[in-house]
């Protein structure tokens, strides 16, 4: 094993010879062992949450496993926890208490870092992770939530597991698993007004279909999304899961490292000094080659809308309901997305009739999201009948937004302004928008009775979702603004 | 964890593409801290005429006479999408079924599936459509063998298909090896790595 420093290896290309991909530095630096089979990868970071969390830490303890590295894992409570106002462990969701404490009681057990229903830093584990400074560039970050790709915005191989997976994450400090095949998705041009990430994600989601990253890691790159802040390469990210991608990345640069500078648990002083200058050589070199290559010219591309159950079902807001031929999908599922949807291939979706807006999640629930969704709310209030709520990422971006004075645009206009959790992301039996209620929702999933039993999900971005709760029916943002 | 070397039983088509962890098990249907019990939240919005009661939707194919007893689900491209939730295993092991048969899996309900000993196998649509019209119109009860030593399946009208899966995954199914217990014996070098890397990302080190 040579002595050579790490940097000095990495800018050297010891590993490998020629030009390598950011997925293949940080795989380089993570292997510690092989032998029939997968090898095994050094994970970073392990963070949990209490929908996943405490059966994982409590499976462990039953088998007697202690935790390695518990000083690197983490966990929030998000999932399940009420987002009403003045909220405690109790949640209307059936047991939803149980999830809460236990998770807590097994937490403390294991000395692992809550951020729980009361702290200070609480927040939706994939938005503050990269707050807290926790994903750094070049790490390995898991979580037993398939959102966790997310958190690969930051330069970071980052991905979604199950609980028996994160088990073994935490009692071996490692996870078997074949290097996955590398994906390229360059985004190139300029975006138009109010078109941004999550209507590029869906851009490409209605193109390739819902399995078209399976099991790759998806380096997202082009001029769009080098122009972008790292919020909106976040919500790029969180949605390469619903491409069945293993990780989203995006190769880390001075956007990255000044986002990150002085964040809690990021290095400081020298120690900062010393990660940044391994940091800047972890990028994708040129001419790396990548297992496939995808090309979006982003100028043309409009607010997009889904208009059935599949995040691929995704048309411009301009547009119209597809008929089957043009919709990307087999004859019977279209049908049965319509159905489930209550629409007509034909119908344009700038007018279909909502009952309800959300603002929030993992995707949009940042405070570059409130903003572009309070830009649009401003001065205006939302259609009599509809009910909005806006559930902010994490308590930081909540208390940010109040210094703001967003929260009481969003209150005039007639939104609920909320705690922060996922909220009704999903539906577990608590909080409902109710049977056949149309949702126009700032998240990633339209799954049938995702967000309650026979709810009709339209995702799209939070600006989108912001007009559209004003006009009482699915709009175009950029009419909105002209009015 | 149980042993997967050869399986003959019933099994049912459900080719639909996408289906995602939502639907084989809603949030809603996750009511403890539990790996047990799960079965009876399984493909709870099909399932059911209505979310709150458990009144059986006839048009359902679980609810079918001929297809109440599957141990073997084929399904379409992509199953398992969506949420990490290992409840989708945890529900469809508890109702019986050792393994899925579909064109292709979403990543982590494939790795999910391997850990519980439900095996994942993954077959052109072309050969996952005609088996699944084989099952709906054999005479008897719709059986298939899954034969994971000799890696041949043997459908209902004698047709024997022949499949491939990873070595070490069918290993693992064959032995019924449990990951954990594996690294934890085989997995060396750990210390060492530690060592180095605490030199060389002393950063990444909280």
């Amino acid at each position: 094993m040579s002595e050579r420093r790490y940097d000095e290896r990495l800018a050297s290309g010891q590993w490998a010879t020629g030009a390598r991909s950011l997925l293949e530095k940080i795989w380089q630096t993570h292997v510690v062992g092989s032998g029939g089979g997968p090898p095994w990868i050094a994970i970073d970071r392990i963070f949990l949450h209490e929908r996943t969390g405490a059966i994982a830490l409590e499976g462990l303890s039953k088998r007697g496993l202690p935790i390695r590295g518990a000083a690197r894992t983490f966990c929030t409570i998000d999932h399940i926890v009420d987002t009403r106002p003045g909220r405690t462990d109790e949640t209307l969701v059936p047991g939803g208490r149980e999830f809460i404490t236990r998770t807590r009681a097994a937490a403390r057990a294991a000395g692992i870092r809550l951020f729980d229903v009361t702290d200070h830093d609480q927040g939706i584990v994939h938005v503050i992770a990269p707050e807290l400074g926790l994903a750094l560039p070049g790490l390995t970050i898991v979580c037993p939530d398939s959102h966790t790709c997310t958190q690969g915005a930051v330069g970071a191989l980052a991905w979604g597991i199950g609980s028996t997976e994160a088990e073994h994450a935490l009692a071996t400090g490692t996870l078997r698993l074949g290097k996955p095949p590398t994906l390229r998705v360059r985004f190139e041009g300029r975006l138009g007004a109010w078109v941004g990430a999550k209507d590029m994600a869906l851009e490409l989601l209605s193109r390739r279909g819902a399995a078209g990253g399976r099991g790759k890691a998806i380096e997202f790159a082009g001029s769009a999304v080098r122009a972008f802040d790292m919020e909106a390469r976040f919500t790029l990210c969180n949605m390469a899961t619903e491409f069945s991608g293993v990780a989203g990345m995006v190769g880390p640069d001075d956007t990255t490292f000044s986002y990150l500078a002085g964040r809690d648990f990021a290095p400081r002083g020298a120690a900062w000094d010393h990660a940044l200058a391994q940091w800047r050589g972890l990028a994708s070199d040129e001419g790396a080659r990548f297992d496939e290559e995808i090309a979006i010219d982003v100028d043309p591309l409009a607010p997009m809308v889904t208009w059935g159950t599949s995040p691929q079902h995704a048309a411009p807001v301009t547009g119209t309901v597809p008929d089957a031929d043009g919709s990307g999908t087999t004859r019977e599922a279209h049908a049965r997305a319509l159905e489930y949807m209550g629409l007509q291939a034909g119908q344009a979706l700038a007018s279909v009739r909502i009952d309800a807006a959300f603002i929030g999640s993992c995707t949009n629930g940042r405070i570059s999201d409130l903003r572009s969704a309070a830009r649009v709310l401003a001065g205006r209030k939302i259609a009599p009948g509809v009910r909005a709520l806006c559930v902010p990422g994490s308590s930081q971006v909540k208390r940010q937004a109040e210094a703001e004075g967003l929260d009481r645009i969003f209150r005039v206009a007639g939104f609920e302004w909320r705690e922060s959790g996922c909220s009704l992301c999903f539906y577990a039996g608590g909080e409902d928008f109710g049977v056949g209620k149309r949702v126009v929702s700032s998240t990633n999933r339209n799954f049938e009775g995702r967000q309650g039993p026979g709810t009709r999900t339209h995702i799209a971005s939070p600006a989108t979702v912001a007009a559209s709760a004003i006009r009482g029916a699915i709009a175009d943002v950029r009419g909105l603004e002209a009015a | 964890m149980q042993p997967f070397r050869r399986l003959t039983a019933p099994a049912a088509p459900l080719l639909r593409d996408n289906i995602d962890t939502d639907a084989i098990i809603p949030s809603r249907e996750i009511k403890s801290v539990s790996k047990q019990g799960l079965g009876i939240g399984l493909f709870a919005g099909w399932r059911y005429r209505s979310a709150v009661g458990r009144e059986p939707n006839p048009e359902f194919v679980l609810n079918q006479a001929r297809f109440a007893g599957a141990r073997i689900l084929l399904a379409g491209d992509n199953f398992g999408c969506g949420s990490s939730r290992e409840q989708a295993v945890w529900a469809l092991a508890d109702q019986g079924f050792q393994a899925i048969i579909a064109p292709s899996f979403a990543p982590i309900f494939h790795d999910n599936c391997i850990n519980n000993g439900v095996l994942a196998l993954c077959l052109p649509r072309a050969t996952v459509a005609a088996l699944a019209d084989a099952l709906v119109t054999a005479r008897g009860e719709p059986r298939l063998t899954i034969d994971l030593e000799r890696q041949e399946l043997h459908a209902p009208d004698g047709a024997v298909i022949p499949f491939h899966i990873d070595a070490d995954l069918r290993l693992r199914l064959l032995e019924g090896l449990d990951a954990i217990d594996l690294s934890l014996r085989r997995l060396t070098g750990l210390n060492a790595f530690y060592e180095r890397d605490r030199r060389e990302r002393p950063w990444v080190y909280l």
